[in-house]
């Protein structure tokens, strides 16, 4: 589903990413974990172009995203992203956080949309606030709006970059539950996250990176238990 | 030589006499003039159409300078070298020229053999102008919104112009509001340069009377007293409508 081969990355003089070979199939959980500045968020960026990659190609769905060529926001289309600091769009309400990209991308009718967005809003356990405003939500509440209006777009892979790590430690919880969820519904994610215990339960593959590279990967089981790489053994030492 | 308390006084109590024996004669002339300025021939009409035309001109200019401005400020921060540099080098000649030249250029050579009339030719000016100044503005607007709603709104598949148009310029000019709110009461004042043009404003209401009753003195306090009065309301409303945004935000 997707496909990174010798991906690169540089700030200036910085290289980020020194050369990331993944594969990502159909239905996969994988978790990005690693220290800060390991690269991690950018290896996430570069997968829906919000950084263009320096060098090498990445493939979704057979299509190549890093050909001159490529119609970028077709491929956004397809991608759902969440960020860290969640990112709501505080002008709109949240039932027009949620409609305006299907109403304006995907011309969807208004009212069409808005039976998908209280949906979405059932899903995420929200739907009592769907005229509130984001300044009126909690941080966790937040998030879980991001993630209905990302879902909104039907994406076929959803990104997820430190979704919980601006949130209060009690809201932590609310938003990995229906990260959970979506991933029992079958949806191919990729998750930057600090939460080794989310990793643990609802990752398929745990990948550790560390200074641009991916040092090591596996199921959470290998990763977590029986770490083989030194860095990635110090690094789980620290935070586990 | 020195001048003793004693004949400081003598002097200030002088002028204080001088004055109260003068004032009954003073005030028959002043109120005489009053008369000429705005009674006779009804030319307090003059000023009320005088102070139509300044609001008038100062609104189509802060509307044509908002036009301007944000698609000056569109281009100033937009990928294209060729628009960065077009937007760059208006704010610049316009924001490096004084407006009664930017004013006359327009209107003798621009519009030198236009039939239009002359209060349009002004509108065209000050918007011209304005916009230089509102592009600024509305550039540090969108630049003052985070670079997280652009992502986000990339993110769903939005191209850039749907993300300004739908997310950023909503949240920039709701910020920029008092500031644009600023720009208008400056309009107000800078259009009094429209007299070197035309005679049709407040400043040209004042110039016919006097040129009529041969005084300058009552016309002109009319008119400074018009703009401040004018300028304050304005002022107060922008102030009231900013209080009534900020209780919004706290919703």
């Amino acid at each position: 589903m997707i496909k990174v081969t010798g991906l690169k990355k540089h700030f200036g003089d910085l290289e980020v990413l020194k050369g990331i070979d993944q594969h990502i199939k159909q239905g996969e959980k994988v978790v990005v974990i690693g220290p800060s500045g390991s690269g991690k968020s950018t290896f996430l960026r570069c997968l829906n172009l919000l950084e263009i990659p320096t060098e090498g190609e990445i493939l979704i769905e057979g299509e190549s995203i890093t050909a001159r060529n490529t119609n970028v926001n077709a491929i956004r289309e397809k991608m759902g992203m969440v960020f860290q600091q969640f990112n709501l769009f505080p002008h709109l309400t949240v039932l027009g956080n949620i409609t305006l990209a299907p109403i304006k991308v995907k011309k969807m009718p208004k009212a069409e949309a808005e039976k998908l967005a209280m949906e979405l809003l059932e899903t995420v356990g929200l739907a009592d606030k769907a005229n509130s405003y984001p300044a009126q939500l909690s941080g966790g509440q937040q998030q879980r709006i991001a993630i209905a209006r990302a879902l909104a777009m039907k994406p076929d892979i959803m990104l997820f970059d430190e979704p919980t790590s601006a949130l209060d430690p009690e809201m932590v919880g609310e938003v990995l539950a229906v990260m959970k969820k979506l991933a029992d519904d079958g949806m191919t994610m990729v998750v930057v996250t600090h939460e080794m215990g989310f990793a643990r339960e609802v990752g398929s593959r745990v990948l550790f990176m560390d200074g641009g590279y991916i040092v090591e990967e596996g199921t959470p089981d290998e990763v977590f238990s029986n770490p083989q790489n030194e860095r990635t053994k110090e690094f789980l030492s620290k935070v586990l | 030589m020195v001048i003793g308390t004693a004949q400081i006084g003598t002097l200030v109590t002088g002028w204080i006499n001088d004055c109260i024996a003068g004032f009954p004669a003073f005030w028959a002339s002043f109120s005489s003039k009053v008369a000429a300025t705005f009674v006779k021939g009804s030319r307090w009409e003059w000023f009320l159409s005088g102070l139509g035309y300044t609001l008038l001109i100062s609104l189509l200019s802060v509307i044509l300078g908002c036009i301007i401005g944000v698609v000056m400020a569109i281009m100033r921060i937009s990928k294209s070298r060729l628009l960065r540099a077009i937007s760059g080098t208006y704010i610049d000649v316009i924001r490096g020229t004084p407006t009664m030249v930017q004013l006359l250029i327009i209107n003798y050579i621009i519009f030198a053999s236009v039939n239009i009339d002359r209060w349009i030719v002004g509108s065209i000016a000050f918007g011209i102008n304005s916009g230089a100044y509102i592009a600024e503005i509305v550039r540090g607007g969108i630049l003052s919104i985070n670079a997280g709603q652009t992502e986000a709104g990339r993110s769903l598949g939005m191209t850039s112009g749907q993300t300004l148009w739908h997310i950023v310029l909503p949240q920039a000019i709701k910020n920029i509001l008092p500031a644009l709110g600023n720009e208008f009461v400056v309009l107000i004042k800078e259009t009094a340069v429209v007299g070197m043009i035309s005679n049709i404003d407040l400043v040209g209401a004042a110039r016919r009377v006097q040129g009529r009753t041969y005084d300058y003195l009552v016309p002109l306090l009319a008119i400074a007293v018009i703009y401040y009065v004018v300028i304050k309301v304005i002022s107060q409303l922008l102030a009231q409508i900013e209080k009534a945004m900020r209780k919004a935000d706290k919703r």
